[in-house]
């Protein structure tokens, strides 16, 4: 399986989504921004950093990239993409994911190990968790405070597409605790914590982040969605 | 030369914490009687030609602002008329 992640002038964490990438068995494809071939790819993940110095708003360059409208035509189409912190941000802004992401509520920059649940596992990105797991990734933003009106999010309530929730504190004052959602078609997530930087044990908090990776192997191998062995602790 | 001016604003029931921020900083400055500070964005647009609102508002509307979390108000300023500061 290929997984491709895409390097934006100002990306951060392409280095580590591809390696997390690798250690759950997948081949890695560098993609770039300018580049609007996606090379066969089967997945994609956008990763964190500040594309285009953040310019404008987060993500709001990012999004009109080539290798972008390649990534929002093959989205539309069922391509599994994972947006982490800005990727998730350009989701947002490419509308591929309702609501926006603001600046934290208390201006600072947030930079911890933060709890998650896990709340849906019928995505391409979670089917490897159970629902109502605890999981402890990386949380790093300054803009990670999920906003959307009240009709959006009680949408999202109600479908099943809020993914994660922090726990045990809400790092950036995001509506309703979201960490991660989805969308109608469970192919494209974002999520403001960083599970690339929770694979191996030398330099992450746990191991959780790899549960991401492997669900995307295993919808791409075509296990059924949501048919879970036990999640990754 | 005429420039395009766009104006973007948080929407009314997105929180400003920046804003807040500025409002919770001016009673150092003696400042006893602002409810409200509220912080956007002025963008000033140059076109090789005459100035095109409707093109500026297609700007504005696809990428200056998030139509999400952000209004957008345009006008145009004429620099032969002096601005009083």
């Amino acid at each position: 399986m290929r997984i491709g992640v895409v390097t934006f002038p100002g990306s951060l964490d392409d280095g580590d989504a591809a390696r997390a990438a690798r250690i759950a068995g997948a081949d890695v494809v560098r993609l770039w921004h300018g580049d609007s071939d996606l090379h066969g790819v089967d997945a994609v993940v956008l990763p964190g950093g500040f594309s285009y110095g953040d310019a404008l708003r987060c993500g709001a360059i990012a999004r009109f990239a080539p290798a972008m409208d390649s990534i929002i035509d093959a989205a539309r189409g069922g391509l599994p993409v994972l947006g982490i912190c800005n990727g998730f941000q350009i989701l947002c802004e490419a509308h591929l994911l309702p609501g926006a992401l603001t600046r934290n509520q208390h201006l600072h920059f947030r930079n911890r190990d933060q709890f998650l649940r896990v709340e849906s596992t019928d995505t391409a990105w979670t089917n490897s968790f159970t629902a109502g797991q605890e999981i402890l990734i990386p949380v790093k933003n300054g803009e990670g405070c999920y906003v959307a009106d009240e009709r959006t999010l009680d949408q999202l309530e109600a479908e099943g597409r809020v993914i994660a929730r922090y726990v045990r504190g809400n790092p950036n004052g995001s509506q309703r605790d979201i960490a991660a959602i989805t969308n109608e078609a469970g192919n494209v997530v974002g999520i403001m914590p960083h599970p690339e930087h929770a694979v191996e044990t030398l330099t992450g908090p746990s191991l959780d982040g790899l549960g991401f990776f492997t669900s995307v192997l295993r919808a791409l191998a075509g296990a059924p969605a949501g048919a879970n062995a036990g999640g990754h602790q | 030369m005429a420039r395009v001016v766009v104006d973007v604003m948080l929407k009314p029931e997105i929180l400003d914490p920046q804003g807040q921020a500025v409002a919770n900083a001016l009673p150092r400055l003696g400042v006893t009687d602002v409810s409200s500070v509220r912080i956007g964005r002025r963008i000033e647009i140059e076109f090789t030609g005459e100035p095109d609102l409707d093109r500026a508002r297609e700007i504005a509307d696809k990428l200056l602002a998030n139509p999400v979390i952000e209004d957008f108000h345009i006008h145009v300023v004429d620099d032969a008329v002096a601005e009083v500061a």
